[in-house]
């Protein structure tokens, strides 16, 4: 929090009024809303739009899309999908690599609202520090993952996966899934800040290194205009990829956020009451000095 | 080359002491979520899987949990395990005292499949292998009590080859026949149908997979009868045949014994054909030489 002791974004309220200071949250909203929404018309309401869940989806009888995560999985134990199966990677992969890996984080999980959620409520009542887990702690799981599931023959992430077990939960029947969900919520809230989406979460992991070079990023182009009020970190559930972009001037770093972790949610832009982060193409990169490096993955 | 500066060394320390933290906490979840995977192998004996389903240790490795054989089944006889079932989070199965499969022949479960978990290559509904049934009670199925309940003959789709009624006689009555209800294991697809239906409290009647169902012989048996059927004649040269006197007790009668000593046979006492003298059948082996 500010050390005013002012909520997050309160000056981006002021400056640009509720709808303003919060446009790319409410866009994120309606997008993993309106997805859920898509899955959940055809149990529901008996409108077949879309049919399956996060792990493979048929839409309209013509579109298949496979999650590539559990798909390399199953890969890892020896088998291979069919020809839809297939194709449904390569969609989801091709998309991922334009729009930004961690764009499924924020505008497709339905974990994110979850973990937002518990994000939104730590800041609210306070809390503060807790266990220290290491933001490349998810790679090490995603490792684990695909070593695991060779050696025991199980795609075997799915069987504790909360991502799917929430998705699958809702349009399949939920279970003690909720358990899991509730387990997130009360982690994230009490443990560790931003603890599961941004220091455990494989899937996260994963898409992570999809959208390594993925041209659609945010950036501060503007960043000469900071007037250093933190709101950015503060909002940000990976403010470590900020940095680098926003105070690299000095260093002849460009003002794009590279860094694979974001996860393009566009907070950092609803939260800047001076305007100076936008959505972008990475290759908008041109500092003010020459030099140009490329920033750190994992930390 | 950069010189070996306590700094340096500082930070290889540090960087090894991060990675074994991260191999050993990692490892530990690894290690947990692994045993959690060998235990979820065990599928319980009344949970079948969808028609066309890999054996259990590689359907776990290419199910990606979609659920798409889930919707696209006409009758609701699937679900996807929730974490508190005793299968494997996420995975199709049903049980068929519930909802039986109702072998639909497109088998739309199949074609829904986007891996290679449920086979694609089993294009006939009759060649399905989700258990297989097993009248696994004869103490209170109705037909072995001597009623005409018959009701599992009669849901069988595969009716008179997967499970016909066997006679045999009812000693308690002495007078009626048992009409037992007997399950064929090459026609049997294991869709539970019979166990759907059965009447009583409990089935009687239960589809269970074939590795608890069926027994299996040695792999280095052969049926003498099928190896002569095979061969078009007995496999043995039947003029070197020796067949030993049966040695009785002094005085003892063994009813409908042929003794291949005297070619003689006992009197059978009320057995069908059983007039002393003429032998009823060829013993095994000896052809139609008396």
């Amino acid at each position: 929090m500010s050390p005013t002791n002012k909520r997050i974004g309160a000056d981006a309220v002021a400056e640009k009024g509720w709808l303003g200071a919060h446009k790319w949250l409410i866009l994120r909203r309606i997008s993993q809303f309106t997805i859920l929404a898509l899955f959940l018309a055809g149990p529901w309401f008996g409108q077949w739009i879309v049919k399956g869940n996060l792990a493979y989806s048929y839409t309209l009888d013509f579109l298949p899309l496979t999650d590539p995560y559990v798909a390399l999985q199953s890969l890892a134990t020896g088998h291979l999908p069919e020809t839809l199966g297939l194709i449904g990677v390569a969609i989801v992969l091709v998309f991922y690599l334009l729009v930004g890996g961690r764009v499924y984080c924020s505008w497709v999980c339905p974990i994110n609202i979850v973990t937002d959620a518990a994000g939104w409520l730590r800041d609210r009542l306070g809390i503060k520090g807790g266990a220290h887990l290491g933001r490349n702690t998810r790679y090490w799981i995603l490792a684990m993952t695909f070593v695991g599931s060779a050696l025991t023959g199980v795609v075997l992430w799915e069987l504790i996966n909360p991502v799917s077990m929430l998705h699958r939960g809702l349009i399949f029947g939920m279970g003690t899934a909720w358990m899991i969900v509730l387990a997130i919520f009360l982690f994230d809230l009490f443990v560790t800040s931003r603890g599961w989406c941004g220091r455990l979460c494989p899937v996260g992991a994963f898409y992570s290194l999809i959208g390594r070079w993925s041209p659609v990023r945010v950036s501060a182009p503007a960043r000469a205009a900071c007037n250093d009020c933190m709101d950015c970190f503060e909002v940000c559930p990976e403010p470590h990829v900020i940095r680098p972009a926003l105070k690299g001037e000095a260093k002849g770093v460009g003002p794009v956020i590279l860094a694979a972790n974001c996860t393009n949610c566009g907070r950092c832009i609803d939260v800047c009451s001076k305007d100076v982060f936008t959505y972008t193409l990475r290759f908008n990169n041109s500092p003010t000095t020459v030099k140009q490096t490329t920033p750190d993955m994992t930390v | 080359m950069k010189a070996n500066t306590p700094k340096n060394g500082a930070a290889r320390r540090q960087f090894f002491l991060d990675s074994a933290k991260m191999v050993c906490g990692v490892g530990m979840l690894g290690l947990g979520l692994g045993l959690y995977a060998k235990q979820s192998k065990a599928l319980p004996a009344l949970a079948l899987r969808p028609p066309g389903a890999l054996p259990e240790e590689d359907f776990l490795g290419a199910c990606i949990r979609c659920g798409m054989c889930v919707r696209d089944c006409p009758y609701n006889t699937l679900e996807l395990a929730k974490p508190e079932q005793p299968v494997a989070t996420g995975t199709p199965f049903f049980n068929s005292r519930n909802i039986p499969c109702e072998m639909c022949e497109d088998i739309p479960c199949i074609k829904a499949c986007p891996t290679k978990a449920l086979d694609h290559s089993l294009t006939d509904i009759n060649k399905a292998k989700m258990g297989i049934a097993v009248l696994i009670d004869h103490e209170t199925c109705l037909n072995f009590l001597g009623l005409r309940c018959d009701v599992c003959y009669r849901v069988c789709p595969v009716i008179d080859k997967a499970i016909t009624l066997d006679l045999q006689p009812n000693t308690r009555t002495g007078r009626h026949a048992l009409f037992l209800p007997t399950v064929h294991s090459e026609h049997c697809t294991g869709c539970g149908k019979c166990e759907k239906s059965c009447v009583l409290e409990e089935a009687a009647i239960r589809v269970l997979p074939p590795k608890l169902a069926q027994g299996s012989l040695g792999k280095h048996y052969r049926l003498g009868w099928d190896e002569q059927k095979k061969a078009g004649g007995s496999l043995i040269d039947e003029s070197k045949m020796l067949d030993l006197p049966d040695r009785l007790p002094d005085g003892a009668v063994l009813p409908g014994h042929y003794d291949p000593a005297s070619g003689h046979t006992e009197s059978a006492r009320g057995l069908p054909g059983s007039e002393a003298g003429v032998i009823p059948s060829f013993p095994p082996g000896l052809g139609g030489k008396p």
